[in-house]
């Protein structure tokens, strides 16, 4: 088996959102980054099926700054076989952007699978993968959470409103991992001491301007200051009222 | 200046959630197309007119009968081809987030995806998407044409307004395509999912065991058929409740009209996916939780007191 897992390096998820001052980006200083939770999925789920089919490799593919190299290391030190940093300043704004740099790095090789997080949990963007297979002409099934592979043939399973969708699809295949797919492992010692030695390639990219533009980053609207109505069961029947009558909810 | 509305059915029936991406569309200004993929006529699509579809198109194939996200792609990518449309709308549902991107691609675009506003600025579409786990809002110029956008649920209210909603069918000639929907196992029959409810209950370790979640389940059944049960991300990891009911960065984000948050302390990841809700309350035991930032109205105390109080109090209400 060989897979391509393709993973992005984000804030944590606790980071306390400070704008920069040119008003429409994240203040860096200070700020804790994260593999995305999403692709840790798709990073076990990449190393479970080349352990399964007893060969393989598996290969880190990201799109960032220089300091993207942390995040690749962390996927090496899960147990990933090489990574390649396509190095950019900054991550594009315009998620096709992304799609399109990386497309061109996985078409310099055949790939049994390509894997995706369903999302990154920054920008939300929620579409790098489906892109991605589509710019590779590959079937694709996104936000999957149940897995069954048999030599070209797949099945997935993706929740969607009120249930389960089952779906087949023949490999090579794109597709964007959901929480439930499997409990990502936690790098052990020896993985991350073996992770400074494991091949990590930077190559350079340079992404297209994309037909977004960033416009302004703002704090979102403070809720108004809410109330207690009181304590115990005793304060029900004021909620309700103010439920009906203020908030004209019921 | 027209927009393509992308409605979505199941099973032969128009989802509601149809009725808010036609909204949105016709927010826009212009003319509103609205569109089905589907594999007979769909029940209920003739609603898109109210509010607000000039015309409705039925893109009819028997591939359709089920999701086929392939050959839905391609045959709303040929539609947008031709109709020169200059904004293409769908829902951020779980069917709109597979698909959007696969048109989108296909147009040699991107998604400006999960949006909470889009207004026409001149030429550009101006758009509002919150990021960061809803702790910013990023506005952006969308330039491209067309513009493909994707709404987040819940948040763009139906308004009628009707329009002449001229019906049209036309049978497409797609390939079925590669990946294809085998089943859909459904939830238990009566079980609203939390994405689309629109008040929900959510629970967290304050329920102390998973089977406590019945006097929630009471409380969501005195609102007759509203209500949908929620969860934090703690009880899901727990085992407790199934991660299609996790309300939270890794689960579903929710912006229902009501959300009545229970013993959940209100950790970021929960906020990030709850603080859209229009009307939010917290009832938690320790006055100092994080969830009465958040929350219009708070109650402190024993849930298992507060609780069964309000499903009494709810009921009276709905007779």
């Amino acid at each position: 088996m060989k897979i391509a897992v393709c993973i992005k390096r984000v804030p944590d998820s606790e980071t306390r959102v400070k704008i920069a001052a040119d008003g429409k980006s994240l203040d860096e200083a200070g700020i804790k980054f994260v593999l995305n939770p999403y692709d840790e999925f798709a990073v076990e789920e990449a190393l479970r099926r080349k352990e399964q089919a007893g060969a393989g490799e598996v290969a880190v593919i990201c799109l960032g700054p220089a300091a993207a190299q942390e995040t690749i290391r962390t996927a090496l030190a899960m147990g990933a076989d090489r990574g390649v940093l396509l190095q950019a300043d900054k991550i594009p704004i315009d998620p096709f952007e992304t799609a399109k740099l990386i497309a061109a790095e996985l078409k310099g090789a055949t790939w049994d699978l390509i894997l995706f997080g369903r999302m990154a949990i920054d920008d939300y963007n929620t579409q790098v993968g489906p892109l991605v297979a589509e710019l590779l002409g590959l079937p694709c099934v996104t936000a999957v959470s149940h897995l069954d592979i048999e030599g070209t043939k797949g099945v997935a399973e993706r929740e969607i409103e009120g249930g389960i969708e089952v779906v087949e699809f023949p490999l090579p295949a794109v597709l964007t991992a959901d929480k439930g797919l499997n409990e990502p492992r936690y790098p052990a010692l020896k993985g991350i001491m073996a992770a400074k030695k494991k091949p990590l390639e930077v190559k350079p990219v340079q992404p297209g301007p994309g037909t977004l533009e960033i416009v302004a980053l703002t704090p979102p609207p403070d809720r108004k200051e809410g109330k207690i109505v009181g304590e115990g069961a005793g304060a029900v029947g004021e909620l309700v009222r103010l439920l009906r009558e203020e908030a004209k909810v019921l | 200046m027209t927009t393509l509305a992308v409605l979505e059915q199941r099973d032969g029936v128009l989802r509601k959630i149809s009725h808010e991406v036609v909204t949105a569309a016709q927010r826009l200004g212009g003319s509103v197309e609205a569109v089905v993929c589907a594999a007979a006529p769909v029940q209920g699509a003739d609603q898109a007119a109210k509010f607000g579809a000039d015309k409705i198109v039925t893109l009819t194939n028997p591939a359709f009968a089920k999701y086929a996200p392939e050959a839905c792609a391609q045959a709303l990518a040929d539609r947008a081809k031709q109709g020169g449309y200059r904004t293409i709308v769908f829902a951020a549902s779980a069917t709109g987030k597979d698909l959007g991107p696969r048109v989108a691609a296909k147009l040699g675009v991107g998604v400006a995806a999960d949006l909470t506003d889009l207004v026409t600025d001149g030429d550009a579409l101006l758009v509002t998407r919150p990021v960061y786990a809803g702790k910013a809002l990023l506005k952006v110029k969308v330039r491209s044409q067309p513009a493909v956008a994707s709404l987040r649920p819940n948040v763009f209210t139906p308004v009628e307004r009707p329009k002449a909603g001229a019906a049209e069918t036309v049978a497409v000639n797609v390939l079925a395509g590669r990946v294809t929907v085998r089943e859909i196992k459904a939830a238990p029959a009566g079980t609203l999912d939390v994405a689309e409810a629109q008040i929900i209950i959510s629970g967290g370790r304050g329920l102390k065991e998973p089977a406590n979640f019945k006097v929630l389940e009471e409380l969501a059944r005195a609102f007759g058929g509203r209500a949908a049960v929620g969860a934090s991300r703690a009880v899901v990891d727990a085992g407790w409740r199934a991660h299609a009911d996790q309300v939270g960065q890794t689960g579903k984000t929710v912006s229902p009209s009501l959300y009545i948050a229970v013993g959940i302390s209100g950790a970021i990841q929960h906020l990030a996916g709850m603080r859209t809700s229009k009307v939010i309350v917290a009832i938690n035991k320790d006055k100092d939780a994080p969830i009465f930032k958040v929350a219009d109205y708070g109650v402190v105390g024993d849930l298992f007191e507060i609780v069964p109080r309000l499903t009494e109090e709810i009921r009276k209400l709905h007779g």
